[in-house]
């Protein structure tokens, strides 16, 4: 063909940027066991990227054993190698001068470089631990996971969140400098904390997929690709946590509000709320997926946590053919469990809903009226859109209507006020066919 | 982005080696692993299948095998961030091919899947 090129040449820069995605987590999980420092172990694989992008142009991608992967770890090894061995000299150095006595160098060794193929899981899973630490802010934690375990540039996280690259790398400057100024250790945590510290890994990727998830903005279509990254990067440590009941948990709850994306927006770009949603258009692999997920994650035979029952929650919604085929009294007991789990009003506010749908709108609006003086949902435009569904199904149309309009009055969203005005309006005055 | 691959290829006359098939199950592994597989398997000889034509107004069917050169070997489908991460990926299956098969020839079609998590669906 005349567009063919030999695989390990031409457009070189790109294929090295792919290799580099695919093998940095590995590399810098495998450099910060050798070094201790996340940050210098970042600084080493970048270093073995720079040599790459200067070699592999002239002298083709390497295409032995291991291919790139294996070229870019043994150059970075030789790298950390070197520093480890500087640090022993200073250390030692320090001791012959006796200028601090008190200091007790570390026994830095020889670096055991040969194990580090054998542990990449558990220095992946270590990497995942660290940059998820609770001593970062939620916001430092997620920069520094898609950037160290995404493979993502400080550019294309910014862009992801939408702040200025500037404030990213800062944000990753610090994160990097407070895990080493605290000495967080590069280790998977101890039985006994292991439960809070996944947790934090768990809301880290939660958030990130929510950041893409949330975003209704259709112009903008790496903000689906961070639901897609934040994916990869819940399927990575289900892999490598397959006996924790929380991560197969995320994961299908990802997978299973990530395959209704292709629905949830109009062909102006409007959102379409699940009810009115044309289900065709879920993507049925990440159902299967999802499902399957939530299926490992009950063969754990655990109790579930809160991702675990939303998924559960989604579940039921993928599995129906529609609004009406829906298994709302399961949906209703499964807000009981999660409300049990992490009680909130939003959860009874969600618990409202499917009561309403599965036992009639009277029963519904019991649990919604018991919600009203809450202040947590003060301001919450879902509360009167609620109570306004509850009591026009109920006929109780003036108060409806009322309802609506104090949504439309509490939504910043334009397009959400004339969706409530229209409905306040059509409850003020019902049409002649049911007058 | 997904990208659907569909590997072809004609076999020697050896038959695959042992190591060929523990190679592949590893690299699949680690695709799985890395989050970026979504799915996959090897299809059956097309002696086993049929193929349904529209030509001409008039709609035919043809029983294997067929007589191309190359046989449709697998599929895989792929959720990764560009196209080179799925030149890379594939290439590291046919290499896999040339390193413990010898004889063998082959290649991969990698296509783009329509849908939300691609730039085609903006505007």
């Amino acid at each position: 063909l005349d567009n063919a090129r030999p695989a390990n040449h031409g457009h070189t820069r790109s294929a090295i940027e792919a290799v580099w995605r695919i093998e940095s987590p590995r590399l810098i999980a495998g450099l910060a066991r050798i070094t201790g420092d996340v940050g210098a172990a970042e600084e080493l694989a970048q270093d073995a990227l720079v040599i790459a992008l200067e070699q592999w142009p002239v002298q083709g991608v390497p295409d032995g054993p291991g291919g790139p992967g294996a070229w870019l770890m043994a150059t970075a090894k030789h790298r950390a190698i070197d520093l480890v061995r500087r640090r022993a000299r200073y250390e030692q150095k320090l001791q012959e001068v006796g200028r601090d006595m008190e200091t007790q160098a570390q026994a830095y060794g020889e670096p055991d470089v040969d194990a580090m193929d054998d542990h990449i899981g558990d220095d992946l899973l270590r990497l995942i631990f660290i940059a998820c630490h609770p001593v970062l802010s939620t916001e430092a934690r997620a920069a520094l996971t898609l950037r160290l375990i995404g493979g993502l540039t400080t550019h294309e996280i910014a862009r992801a969140f939408l702040v200025p690259e500037p404030t990213i790398a800062q944000r990753i400057v610090r994160a990097k400098r407070t895990l080493a100024d605290k000495k967080v250790p590069f280790e998977i945590p101890a039985p006994g904390e292991l439960a809070a510290r996944l947790d934090s890994v768990l809301e880290v990727i939660y958030l990130v997929f929510n950041e893409g998830y949330s975003a209704t903005s259709g112009e903008d279509w790496i903000r689906p690709e961070l639901c897609a990254e934040a994916q990869r990067l819940g399927r990575l440590l289900a892999g490598l946590m397959p006996r924790q009941v929380e991560v197969h948990g995320l994961v299908a709850l990802m997978e299973l509000q990530a395959s209704r994306i292709g629905a949830r927006t109009g062909p102006a770009d409007e959102p379409v709320l699940l009810a009115d949603q044309d289900r065709l258009r879920w993507d049925r692999l990440l159902i299967r997926r999802g499902l399957a997920a939530l299926e490992r994650a009950e063969h754990l035979g655990v109790v579930p946590g809160p991702y675990a029952v939303q998924a559960e929650i989604a579940a039921c919604h993928a599995r129906a053919g529609s609004v009406k085929d829906t298994d709302w009294e399961r949906i209703a007991a499964l807000y009981v469990v999660l409300a049990h789990l992490t009680p909130s009003p939003v959860v009874e506010l969600n618990r409202a809903v499917a009561v309403g749908m599965a036992y009639g709108p009277e029963r519904g609006l019991e649990i919604a009226d018991t919600l009203t003086d809450q202040p947590a949902l003060a301001g919450y435009v879902q509360l009167p859109v609620v109570r306004g569904e509850l009591l026009a199904r109920l006929g109780r149309l003036d108060e409806a209507s009322r309802e609506f309009t104090r949504a439309a009055e509490l939504t910043s969203n334009e397009r959400e006020r004339t969706l409530f005005r229209t409905r306040a309006a059509a409850c003020a005055a019902p049409n002649t066919e049911e007058s | 982005m997904r990208y659907m691959m569909l590997l072809s290829g004609t076999n020697p006359s050896t038959p695959p080696p042992p190591e060929l098939f523990e190679a592949i199950m590893k690299l699949g592994g680690e695709a799985t692993e890395a989050g970026v597989l979504l799915d996959t398997a090897g299809l059956l000889p097309s002696a086993t299948g049929a193929r349904v034509t529209l030509a001409g107004g008039k709609v035919t069917v043809t029983d294997g095998p067929f007589t191309e050169s190359k046989e449709l070997i697998s599929y895989a489908l792929y959720d990764v961030r560009s196209k080179e991460e799925a030149i890379e990926w594939a290439s590291r299956f046919v290499k896999v091919h040339r390193d413990l098969w010898p004889g063998w020839e082959g290649e991969t079609d990698i296509r783009q899947v329509m849908g939300p998590m691609g730039p085609e669906n903006v505007g």
